[in-house]
Parts: C-alpha cells; sequence; structure tokens
C-alpha cells in the first residue's frame, strides 16, 4: 500500500511548488510600482502634429490626467482604445497620449483610423521616457494627480472595470481630499 | 459573422465531451448497453465539431480577416498563402487548439478502431478520454478564446513572427502534437484498467498500438523540432536544454519506457505496476510541459506568452487529470506482482534497467527544468541551469542503457546464461570496441568521452544488426518478421543517434569572424571565400545575401548563400542560415551584422559540424520502428480470437 | 529468507544504492552549474554570488555600443535605471540586440571592472523584457535621470 501512495505524494509536492511559481509569477505583473506615490518623471517631448511645440511635466500641473503609453504597431492598444475614448469623452480627467517608439507617421495614421482620443499626443521616438515611467509592455497608463505625483498604474489594456474601481474613485478623493 | 461560428462549435463540442464523458461512464456502472453506445456517436461528433471550428479559424487566416484578433496579431496582408495556413497554430490560443483538436482525432480514432473490445472497457476508455477533452475546451473557452473580434477591425496585421515563416512551423507542432496527445491514449487505457479492477493483461496488448504510434510521432516531432532550430536560429546548435525543450523531452523519456514496459507486461505478466504509472506519468509530463511553456512559471526564449491566469486554470486541471489518476493508482493498482519471477540475468531484469534508466533520466530533466523555480520559491535568488548540468548527468545516465540494450534484445525471458550472451555478442563488442579506437586514435581533439560515445552507438548498432543475422541464419530464409524489423530499426536509430550526437559535440567547428568581400577562411579541410553582398527581395522582407564560395582542395564545391532579412511589417531582422548538407558533416554560415556603414564587412559564423544529420536520421529510423511495431498484426488478430472464445458476447455496433 | 526473497532484497538495494547515487551526483551537477542572476545595482554593491560565472541582465544603454574596427569585439553599457555595468563581448549578437532593449549577457566580471560577456541573449519578440531584467528596473526604482541617456 505505502508504495503506491509515493507518486501521488510526490505530485502532490510538485504541485504545491507550481502554486507557489504561480504566486510568483503573478507577482512579476502584478508588483507595485515604486514610481506609486512618486513623482512622474521628468519629461519635455514634441506634441505630435504641431511642429515646435513641446509640453513638459509642469505643463500639466493643476489637474489629474492619465499618462496612456501607446504605439501603432501594438494590437492590444487598439483593443483598449474604446475605453480609452469613453474615458476622454466623459470629461473626468485629461487623457494624454505617449506615443513611444514609434514612427510619427505611422502614429498619425493610426490615430486617423481609429480616432484620435487625446488632448495631446507627446512622441517619445526613442522609448527614453518609457523607460523612466518603467513601461516594458504596452499599453501601460499611469494616473497622475494635480500636483504631479503617480497615484495608479495600469498595466496592460485599460478596462471599464478598472476606470470604475480605480481611477474613478481616486480622482473623487483627489477633488475632495485636497 | 462566420467566426462567431467557431465559438458555437467549440461549445457544442464542449457539450458533446461532457456527454461522451458521463454517459457511457455511467452505463459502465449501471449494465446500461445504449448509455455505453453513446461513447462513439460523441467521439465522432466531437471530432466533427472541432473540425469545424479548426476549419473557421484556418478560413479566417487564409482570408485575411483582421477582425478577428488573433489574425491580427499574427498575421499580414503580404504573408505567403503556406504560412497563413501554419500561423494558426503559431501563438498560443490557435496553438491549443490544435491540441484540443488532435485529441479529438485520437478519440475519434479510439472510436473507430476499438469495436473489437469489451464493451465496458472500451466506454470507460472513451469516458475517460472524454474528460480530458472537456477540461481542454474549458480552459479554451474561458481563457484562451481564439475566436475573439478585434473592434475596430485591424487595417493591417501585426505579421507572423519571422522566426515562424519557415517549414519547420508547419510541420513541427502538428507532428508533435499528435505524439503528446496520443499518449492520452495510453493514459486512458490505464485508468480504464484501474476503474475495472483489471488482472488480466489484454489490456496492455490493447493499448500498445495505440502507444507506439503516439512514440512515433512524438520521436519525429521532438527532432524536427530540434532540426529547425538548427537551421532557422543561425548558432549551429541543435538542443539547447530549454525548459520548452525539456517539456516534450520528459514524456518522450516516460514514453520509450512506457512502450517496453508494455512489452513486458503482456508477455510475461510482469513490470504490471511500472506500465501503469508510466502510462499514466507519460501523459501526465504532457500536460505539465504544456503547463510549464503558458503559464508565465519558466521563463525561455521559447516560451509562448506567459499568463499567470492561464496558469492557475491549467495547474487545476492537471491537479484534477493527474492527481486523481494517481489517487486512483494507490488505491486500486495490483498489490501483487503478477506473472513469472525472473532471474539476474533474463530480459526482463535488463528491461527494468531500461525502465530504470529512463525514469531516473526524466526525473532528472525535470528536477533542473524547475530547480530555478524552487530557488525563486525558496527566495535564495534567480537562477537559471546551465545545459551542461544536463549533459553531464544524460551522458552519464546512458552508460549502463547502452551496455543493457544489446544484451537485452539477445537474452531470453525469464533466465538466460552469461556465457550463452557472451559467445553472441563477442563480435558487436569487438567491432564496436575497434571502431571508437580507431575514431579515438584518427580524429584529432575527440576526446574519450566522445569516442566512448560512438563506441556506444557501434555496440547497440551491431547488436542489433547481428541479432537480425542471427535470427535470419537459425530460420534460414531472409524473411525478417515485422517485429524484428521494427525492434530493429528502433535500436539502430538510437545507435546512429549516438554516434551523431557524440561525433558533432566532440569535434564541430565553429568561428566568428570579420569578413570583407575577398576575404577567405580555412576550417576543417575546407575554404570559405567572402564574395560580399547583395540585396534580393521577398514576399515580405527585403534581405542582404551574402555569397561564399566553398572549396576543397582547391576545387569548388558549392555556393551558399546566407541571407540577413528585414521583415516589413514588424521591422525586425532575422538571420537565414546558409547550410550545405551532408551525410558525414553540413557546412554552415550565417551572417552576423554589418561592420561598417557600407556593409562591406560583414560579422560572419561559419560552422563544420561533422555527422549532424545522423542524429535526425537516427530519429527518423526510430520513428519507422514504432510505426511499423504498431502496425503487428498481432493486436488485431488476438482481438478477433478471444472473439470467439468469449460466448454471448455481442458487438455494440454504434 | 528464500532465495526468491533474498534476491528481490538485493536488487531493491542495488536500484536505491544506484538511483541516490544518481541523485547526489545530480545534485552537485546542479549546483555546480547554477547561473545566478545578477543585476547592475548588484554589481555595484558588490552583491555577487559565490560562483565566478553569472547572468547580468538589464537595458542596454543608449549610444553605449561600440564596435572595433577590426575585430568582432563590441562594447555597450547594461543599466537598469540606477547602475551600470561595462560589458565586453568578442562575438556576434542577437538580431534583437538594440539600445534600450532588455538583454541577458552570461560571463564572469573581470578584476579590472568590466564584465566579459560569453554568451549574450535576447528573446525573439521585441516587446518582451525577461522578468528578472522587469523586476530589477522595478527594484531600482527609477530615478528622474533617463535610464538610458545619450552622450550629448
Amino acid at each position: 500500500m505505502n508504495s503506491r501512495v509515493l507518486p501521488l505524494m510526490a505530485f502532490v509536492l510538485l504541485v504545491a511548488l507550481l502554486v507557489v511559481g504561480l504566486k510568483i509569477a503573478d507577482r512579476k505583473t502584478q508588483l507595485p510600482s515604486p514610481l506609486i506615490n512618486k513623482p512622474a518623471p521628468a519629461f519635455n517631448l514634441p506634441v505630435l502634429g504641431q511642429a515646435g511645440r513641446t509640453m513638459s511635466r509642469e505643463s500639466f500641473l493643476g489637474t489629474p490626467y492619465l499618462v496612456n503609453f501607446w504605439a501603432s504597431w501594438c494590437v492590444t492598444c487598439r483593443v483598449e482604445h474604446p475605453v480609452i475614448t469613453d474615458l476622454a469623452r466623459s470629461g473626468a480627467l485629461r487623457v494624454i497620449g505617449f506615443n513611444f517608439r514609434d514612427e510619427n507617421a505611422d502614429a498619425l495614421a493610426w490615430l486617423a483610423q481609429f480616432g484620435n482620443p487625446y488632448e495631446v499626443t507627446l512622441v517619445d521616438l526613442d522609448g527614453r521616457i518609457s523607460i523612466d515611467f518603467g513601461v516594458y509592455a504596452a499599453p501601460e497608463s499611469f494616473l497622475v494627480d494635480p500636483s504631479g505625483v503617480i497615484v495608479f498604474k495600469q498595466l496592460g489594456a485599460m478596462t471599464h472595470d478598472i476606470i470604475e474601481t480605480e481611477i474613478l474613485p481616486r480622482i473623487a478623493s483627489m477633488e475632495s481630499g485636497n | 459573422m462566420t467566426v462567431e461560428l467557431g465559438q458555437i462549435a467549440l461549445l457544442a463540442a464542449l457539450l458533446t465531451s461532457f456527454s461522451l464523458g458521463l454517459f457511457p461512464m455511467i452505463g459502465t456502472y449501471t449494465g446500461n448497453r445504449r448509455l455505453m453506445a453513446i461513447s462513439t456517436s460523441a467521439a465522432l461528433i466531437q471530432c466533427l465539431l472541432l473540425l469545424v471550428a479548426f476549419g473557421i479559424l484556418t478560413s479566417a487566416f487564409v482570408n485575411q480577416d483582421f477582425s478577428v484578433e488573433y489574425v491580427a496579431r499574427n498575421s499580414n496582408s503580404l504573408l505567403p498563402l503556406h504560412y497563413r495556413y501554419s500561423a494558426v497554430w503559431s501563438a498560443h490560443e490557435g496553438s491549443l487548439l490544435l491540441w484540443e483538436l488532435i485529441l479529438g482525432l485520437w478519440i475519434a480514432a479510439v472510436a473507430l478502431f476499438s469495436k473489437r473490445l469489451p464493451e465496458v472497457f472500451r466506454a470507460r476508455v472513451l469516458a475517460v478520454l472524454g474528460w480530458v477533452s472537456a477540461g481542454f475546451l474549458l480552459f479554451i473557452l474561458f481563457t484562451s478564446n481564439p475566436f475573439g473580434r478585434l473592434i475596430p477591425s485591424a487595417a493591417e496585421g501585426l505579421d507572423l513572427n519571422p522566426l515562424l515563416q519557415d517549414f519547420g512551423l508547419i510541420v513541427h507542432p502538428p507532428l508533435l502534437y499528435m505524439g503528446y496527445v496520443g499518449f492520452s491514449v495510453a493514459f486512458a487505457f490505464a485508468v480504464a484498467a484501474l476503474l475495472g479492477g483489471e488482472i488480466s493483461r489484454d489490456w496492455v496488448r490493447w493499448s500498445r498500438p495505440w502507444t507506439l504510434v503516439a512514440w512515433a510521432f512524438l520521436t519525429i516531432g521532438i527532432a524536427l523540432g530540434s532540426w529547425w532550430a538548427y537551421y532557422e536560429l543561425g548558432w549551429g546548435g541543435w538542443w539547447f536544454w530549454d525548459p520548452v525543450e525539456n517539456a516534450s523531452f520528459m514524456p518522450w523519456l516516460v514514453g520509450s519506457a512506457l512502450i517496453h514496459s508494455q512489452a513486458v507486461t503482456e508477455k510475461r505478466g510482469a513490470f504490471g505496476n511500472w506500465t501503469l504509472l508510466l502510462a499514466i506519468s507519460a501523459f501526465s509530463l504532457s500536460l505539465l510541459g504544456t503547463f510549464l511553456v503558458r503559464s508565465g512559471v519558466l521563463t525561455s526564449v521559447h516560451a509562448f506568452a506567459s499568463d499567470p491566469t492561464r496558469g492557475i486554470f491549467i495547474l487545476i486541471y492537471l491537479a484534477l487529470v493527474v492527481g486523481g489518476s494517481l489517487a486512483l493508482y494507490a488505491a486500486r493498482a495490483p498489490k501483487m506482482i503478477q506473472g513469472g519471477g525472473f532471474a539476474g540475468l533474463s530480459r526482463e531484469t535488463l528491461l527494468l534497467i531500461n525502465n530504470l534508466v529512463l525514469t531516473v533520466m526524466a526525473a532528472m530533466v525535470l528536477t533542473g527544468t524547475l530547480y530555478p523555480l524552487l530557488i525563486d520559491a525558496l527566495g535564495a535568488g534567480k537562477i537559471s541551469v546551465g545545459p551542461p548540468y544536463f549533459g553531464f548527468l544524460f551522458s552519464w545516465l546512458l552508460v549502463p542503457m547502452v551496455l543493457a540494450l544489446p544484451i537485452g534484445i539477445y537474452s531470453r525471458w525469464q533466465q538466460d546464461s552469461a556465457s550463452r550472451l557472451a559467445g553472441r555478442l563477442m563480435w558487436p563488442l569487438l567491432i564496436s570496441l575497434v571502431v571508437g579506437a580507431g575514431f579515438w586514435i584518427t580524429v584529432p581533439g575527440i576526446g574519450l568521452v566522445a569516442a566512448a560515445g560512438v563506441s556506444g552507438g557501434v555496440w547497440v548498432t551491431a547488436g542489433s544488426l547481428f541479432y537480425v543475422g542471427q535470427h535470419m541464419s537459425k530460420k534460414k530464409h531472409f524473411k525478417i518478421p515485422a517485429s524484428i524489423l521494427a525492434m530493429t530499426l528502433g535500436h539502430v536509430g538510437l545507435g546512429f543517434f549516438l554516434i551523431g550526437v557524440s561525433l558533432t559535440s566532440a569535434t564541430s567547428s565553429e568561428q566568428h569572424l570579420r569578413m570583407e568581400a575577398g576575404d577567405q577562411h580555412v576550417m576543417s579541410g575546407y575554404t570559405f571565400e567572402f564574395n560580399g553582398t547583395r540585396i534580393v527581395q521577398g514576399p515580405n522582407y527585403t534581405a542582404d545575401e551574402g555569397e561564399f564560395i566553398v572549396a576543397k582542395n582547391n576545387r569548388e564545391i558549392t555556393r551558399l548563400y546566407p541571407q540577413k532579412r528585414q521583415y516589413a511589417q514588424r521591422g525586425n531582422s532575422m538571420t537565414e542560415a546558409a547550410i550545405d548538407p551532408g551525410f558525414t558533416r553540413d557546412l554552415y554560415v550565417s551572417l552576423g551584422e554589418p561592420l561598417d556603414d557600407r556593409g562591406q564587412a560583414w560579422a560572419v559564423r561559419i560552422y563544420y559540424k561533422p555527422f549532424i544529420r545522423w542524429i535526425w536520421l537516427g530519429s527518423i529510423l526510430m520513428m519507422f520502428g514504432g510505426f511499423l511495431a504498431a502496425g503487428n498484426k498481432r493486436y488485431r488478430r488476438k482481438i478477433r480470437a478471444n472473439k470467439t472464445e468469449q460466448t454471448g458476447t455481442k458487438e455494440v455496433t454504434a | 529468507m528464500t532465495p526468491t526473497r533474498k534476491r528481490r532484497l538485493i536488487a531493491v538495494l542495488v536500484i536505491i544504492l544506484g538511483v541516490g547515487a544518481a541523485a547526489v551526483v545530480a545534485m552537485k551537477a546542479l549546483n555546480e552549474n547554477m547561473l545566478f542572476f545578477v543585476s547592475p545595482t548588484d554589481v555595484e554593491e558588490q552583491n555577487l554570488p559565490a560562483g565566478k560565472r553569472f547572468r547580468l541582465g538589464g537595458l542596454v544603454a543608449g549610444g553605449s555600443v561600440s564596435r572595433a574596427s577590426d575585430s568582432l569585439s563590441v562594447k555597450f553599457v547594461v543599466t537598469d535605471g540606477a547602475a551600470s555595468v561595462d560589458v565586453m563581448y568578442d562575438g556576434i549578437l542577437p538580431d534583437l540586440f538594440r539600445e534600450g532593449q532588455g538583454i541577458i549577457a552570461i560571463g564572469e566580471l573581470r578584476p579590472e571592472g568590466y564584465f566579459e560577456a560569453a554568451e549574450v541573449l535576447a528573446k525573439h519578440d521585441e516587446n518582451y523584457m525577461p522578468p528578472e531584467v522587469a523586476d530589477a528596473l522595478e527594484k531600482s526604482g527609477h530615478t528622474v535621470e533617463s535610464a538610458t541617456e545619450k552622450d550629448t
């Protein structure tokens, strides 16, 4: 009897190890960004489609805004696009596009095709600013409060759920708290 | 509209798989023959629905329907037609659908070709397969639906990863999955046997052809993957002990033990529990492999996009399927060792060594693959296990197996004498030692280990061939029974494999150089002259193509044209190596990168790979051996004999 | 003890010894072939693993890649946003090697202070970053300075 239970016990141990492994893997994607509650990294980027104009971190002080990193080559960005559009239309906050590691022509074509939800789109051609923000997938979004501090990060596509449960409450507390 | 039909087909298949799992199984416990008979129709209907679903996804690719997100991610308007077909299984969701389709095909085959099995046993086998299928369909429908829409639809697809735009991707996954998934049949047979408390060994005989076919497919599937990596990745390597590769190798090792263990159980009644456990383990390792490469738990250059939420699902599925079957084994596996005993020197003993070595190999690979996870879980750091761990252990574990192999071929069941065996094996032993010594002395740079490896390969090959010779001389004619031919093919294939691996590992040459047009490089007796590069245009790429004139003894023997491709859509570059294949050596050239702005100087890799084709040639022989063994008429004949023995057994027609 | 039982006992003992020996050898081989992952911050803080060889991971710093004119030697800088390490590699870099790309280099830290790479790996997907590198980047917190600042 004993020896025949051994394979089952070995398997149970294996499953335990794999469960831990999954938790670790999950943590890798859910790791709270060390940027939370820190000032947004400095940037001074050109505005897409407006030659010669740039905007910096300081340009956005005073109101909450969403930094949305996207690119024309990013398929998931198309999936989240309607959600971003809804968010922008709701007027709850300013939605700023950060087009990174892309070509201006491609970015403009993408916006023309799918619609432009952004108040402005800033161009981070070589992705330096995305690295400062700790972006390693696309899309990623950051909620920045009126004083320029990052309060929330969304890895991957934005969803209506996240907007309801994470974004809007934080905006509400910004308006009442401060 | 049509892609949603694909989703509906999958839902219908799910319902069918539930029926397949539930009703026949109930029927076996209540004696309801109508319920048991449902198994055939459910199996066939499920298969049909899966074909429909797969067909719909394929047509979405062929017709370039970029409103389907999966198609948009993995295809492009410039993608040539044949790759549009294979792009279906190029990423997670589609490859899972292929997995499930192949499972459906296996289940249908079992339903069609096992009509002569006792109906209770057959119904249980199909029901178990039904549960396996149901779990997989749930996984696909809930976490990995390939039919999701992209709204608004993409104007252009993201393109198939250039590395996958290749013949290898067309053949490797389907054949690999045929093997991977095929072990589910042996699994189902074992579980059905445990459920029924089978004491007789008939079920083992019935399961052998299915297991042999699955094993043969897995052999060629892995070999194709290795060959593909060799010519596609441009590094001259053919096996990297990467977690994804290990995930397919472990079922193969256990499967190899299984096919031998089944032989012993069928013929002698021994190793009954080994056979049960190996059958459960082979498929369990397939499922485990599927889990490891898709859950994000392991880092690998091959791994599919990782998604821990999917991982949870597969893990639950794995826990239920494997845990359930192992629990059943613990409860029901026969308490007594059956069949006759056997002496110290006997075929049984040697096959026991075989079982043990292969199992330890699989355990060793599993340990090495999971060790990084264990260390990370313990918080002791992030590590990876280097290939030398696997290579070193594998080589040493091969020693007892290789030594035992020809002895096992010659030895009698139950009891044999050492002197008789020594007499038979004297010549193969001598030949292997002479050849090994010959290589050791004449080939520069070959170490003792590689020479021993060559010896081992020759020992296995010669031992197998001499056995055939002895058999023919005893029977006084040249007709070789298919079973002996199959066995010989399998073992000679292994011998060739060992020779190829030993020689390639020890005596390959590799050079990374900077070359300009007009430069020459001499390596292993061959002269490589670089003639510069020119631009060529492909259907969806532009390439720098280099020309290399290869000469030996001042005579030109071939020209090689390696390419550096730029794919338009994804914008990344890819190396396309140029290979001059040969029976005794490969010459291999690939372009690295341009070293100056005008593209006149290039970083170049040149390889000389002796006997590397023997690795895949050996694998092909093993595959043929497996298929031939499966076709053994004995499996079909005896069942008919059984049928006439049993009175009052009516055949249930579907 | 009957001869059968005795034979079986011997067989079981031999098997246990054999498998035990294999296990011991395996553990030893495992420990010798473990490659630890080290970030540039770990290197700066001298937080190095016991073995000499390890895996260094991070982003390729912008503007840092330079090739020798007459050989295959290449120099570049690997950074995690907080610290940087000079890397020297003699050979052909993988196709997906680019500035700003997450890579892993396997090799040894030379006493002179630079990392001599024997192998450089980048995954077959331009959007991929090895999880360990991502972790290291997150841990380093990203200062306001750009992680891959070009020389101006």
